[in-house]
């Protein structure tokens, strides 16, 4: 019998109320006797409410959202993680989504003074610092200037950070939800610079966000130059507030923390500023007592998220095993998948489209007889960087750097299809 | 009237066409070329969009402040105002003594313990500069109430916050936007550029093992026996 459910229900309970996430899941599909003639479907044989009833009208709904029956689907928080929800972050549902691009609802959020509310109308923007003359933006300004279209992924530098010590959080979208993956609309940064003129021992820019964090960061003025944003749209509409609305600076490849939103002013200068963020924090603490700074781009990295412990194995027989990889330093070029804890990999396929320094989305279609699994995914990218184990990072870099762990992950999966974060050695 | 009339109309007119507009730099294009060819990049053409910023406009938003001293305002402040300054302002998040209050960031303390299992990351042991005090504190402090703060009042929290670690000894001292660049912190020497591509050369290979890459693995760890449901406040922390 190849359908045949393999969780039994008292279980998937437990087990999904350890993880906090009871009643998030899917109900369980019934078990068919043997022996037993088939009886028929009344999902089939009777006339349901939604095949008579009129449904709706077209006015219901001016604004759609998901269906009711998709209510789970959400952006989750761990509350201890940080000291108030205004400077603190939530994580993207991943083993829920499919594709490469995020809906923008679900984009994981990261504040460090909540979500600024800005009428577009009220906002500006100011370039000054070491320019030829300094300028002042309006949105309209912005939106007369020649567009692109680009799609990115967004990593927070401490996506998988507490897994530094070992295996921690039950679920992809605790320990992988810190990304997401949308199609920006927005102006070269270049553009505004050649607006403004930059003085020739120009550097460095600050960023700086207009909320009440006023978040700022030094960027180097190559990067500037070569592929930086500001975006003023999101899948196609505008920047919803937790992102930025209405503008955002968009660093493709480079850690979350530097896309500045409700972004408001850039300074040109010929040095860095050291700002908190790009001291306190965002910097690197190595085994040797010193750290590392300026460490923006992000390394290749993957995750399953398909099985994981959010989306346990179901049935046995044909499955799908899905995914998603990236990498700062361009596009990748393979992933690489074991079912066996590492031992023997195969190429997986990916489909859709393959962008520079986007999510891409991989499969294994595979069969499961129900024997344990261990299940990683590797990603390689198109520099020949091929994702490292969680211990070939810690040899380098100890366990105190907190952020840039793009180790390897591996979870778990049991004779009864429930799938665990689990460290390996 | 025909097609190259009108054309010539339209730039008698001053019309600028889009085509002269500058697009995109050579990597804003590697993107596109996954899709389709896009015309090579122009050379700039100023877009004549945006109006000056005047300069009343400039000081009301730069309040950022580097490592030498640029932006730092006039102003003073001792250790010993800011204590009081502290405590009617800062204690219910940081602590009277900084030592921070349930997860509130800890601002004193720490030092020596860099190379430590659990490392203490505060002002006074990690900040490389103490010029990034006065930015931080301009920007953000106190939470939920920004730019709030006087520019002597800053002046005196930075004092205060450097005499928990003894970066500044004299309770008295006056610190000021000519002197604050000058102050040497513990840990001003403690970071360096990032090195991944030289220190991790070793994750770019060539071929990757596919087959019998290694023994048999073991779980040597579950994250559902670590148990952190969302509210046990002893989980790990993220920066
Ligand atoms: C309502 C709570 C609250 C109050 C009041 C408050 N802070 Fe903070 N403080 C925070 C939070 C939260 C953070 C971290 C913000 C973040 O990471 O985004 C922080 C961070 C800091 C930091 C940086 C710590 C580090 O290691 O990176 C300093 C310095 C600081 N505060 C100083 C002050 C001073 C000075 C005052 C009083 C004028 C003050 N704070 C008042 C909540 C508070």
């Amino acid at each position: 019998m190849s359908n045949e459910p393999t969780a039994d229900l008292l279980n998937r309970r437990r087990f999904l109320s350890v993880a906090g996430l009871a009643g998030a899941g899917a109900v369980l599909p019934t078990i068919a006797q043997a022996g037993e003639a088939p009886k028929p479907d009344p999902l089939i044989t009777e006339v349901q409410d939604w095949n008579r009833y009129l449904g709706d009208g077209v006015d219901k709904r001016p604004y759609g959202v998901p269906s009711k029956y998709e209510k789970h689907v959400v952006r989750r928080d761990v509350s201890w993680l940080t000291a108030s929800p205004e400077s603190s972050v939530n994580f993207t549902p991943l083993h829920e989504l499919d594709g490469i691009i995020t809906p923008s609802g679900v984009c994981f959020e990261r504040h460090h003074g909540g979500i600024a509310e800005i009428n577009p109308a009220d906002h500006r923007l100011m370039i000054h610092g070491l320019v030829e003359k300094p300028l002042v933006f309006t949105m309209d300004d912005i939106k007369r200037m020649p567009r692109v279209n680009k799609v990115y992924f967004l990593e927070c530098a401490a996506n998988s950070g507490m897994e530094w010590r070992g295996a921690q959080l039950n679920g992809c979208q605790f320990t992988h939800g810190m990304i997401h993956n949308v199609m920006y609309t927005g102006v070269p940064l270049k553009l505004l610079l050649d607006e403004a003129g930059l003085k020739p021992n120009v550097k460095w820019l600050m960023l700086e966000g207009a909320d009440s964090a006023g978040m700022n960061r030094s960027l180097p003025i190559a990067k500037a130059l070569d592929d930086v944003l500001i975006a003023f749209a999101m899948n196609g509409e505008a920047l919803r507030p937790e992102n930025g609305y209405p503008l955002r600076a968009v660093i493709p490849g480079w850690q979350g923390n530097l896309w500045v939103k409700w972004l408001r002013r850039i300074e040109a200068g010929d040095q860095p500023w050291q700002t908190r963020e790009e001291t306190s924090k965002y910097t690197d603490l190595m085994p040797d007592g010193r750290a590392r700074k300026h460490t923006f781009v992000m390394d290749a990295k993957s995750v399953i998220t398909n099985p994981s412990p959010q989306a346990p194995l179901k049935f046995k027989g044909r499955n799908v095993l899905t995914g998603v990889a990236w990498s700062g330093r361009g596009t990748v070029k393979r992933v690489d998948v074991t079912l066996d804890g590492g031992r023997n990999w195969q190429a997986a396929r990916i489909d859709g489209p393959v962008l520079d320094k986007s999510l891409v989305r991989f499969y294994v279609d595979f069969d499961w007889n129900g024997e344990e699994l261990m299940i990683q995914s590797r990603a390689i990218d198109e520099t020949g960087y091929v994702q490292p184990s969680k211990d070939e990072l810690r040899k380098v870099r100890g366990v105190n750097s907190v952020y840039h762990n793009n180790g390897i992950q591996t979870w778990l999966v049991r004779g009864n299809g429930e799938t665990e974060n689990v460290e390996i050695g | 009237m025909s097609r190259s009339v009108k054309l010539a109309t339209a730039a008698a007119l001053g019309v600028v066409m889009i085509a002269l507009l500058p697009v995109v730099s050579g990597a804003q294009q590697k993107q596109a070329k996954a899709s389709v060819e896009q015309p090579a990049p122009k050379p700039p053409v100023k877009l004549g969009l945006g109006r000056p910023a005047l300069p009343e406009e400039i000081q009301a938003w730069d309040i950022d402040v580097r490592p030498d001293g640029q932006g730092l305002p006039p102003g003073k402040g001792t250790a010993k105002l800011g204590d009081a300054i502290f405590q009617e302002k800062c204690t219910i998040c940081h602590g009277e003594f900084g030592e921070g209050v349930g997860r509130y960031p800890v601002l004193s303390g720490g030092l020596g313990t860099l190379k430590a299992d659990r490392p203490d990351k505060t002002v006074g042991s990690y900040w490389p500069n103490a010029t990034t005090v006065y930015d931080y504190i301009r920007h953000a402090m106190p939470f939920g109430s920004a730019r709030s703060l006087s520019n002597d009042e800053i002046y005196s929290l930075v004092a205060y916050i450097l005499s928990m670690s003894d970066v500044i000894k004299d309770q008295d001292f006056e610190l000021n936007e000519k002197n604050l660049a000058a102050v040497e912190m513990p840990n001003a020497n403690g970071f360096y550029e990032d090195d991944r591509e030289v220190s991790e050369k070793q994750f770019w290979k060539a071929n990757p093992c596919m087959k019998d890459c290694r023994a048999a693995p073991k779980v040597i760890g579950r994250a559902m026996a670590v148990d952190v449901t969302p509210d046990n406040k002893a989980g790990p922390k993220v920066d």
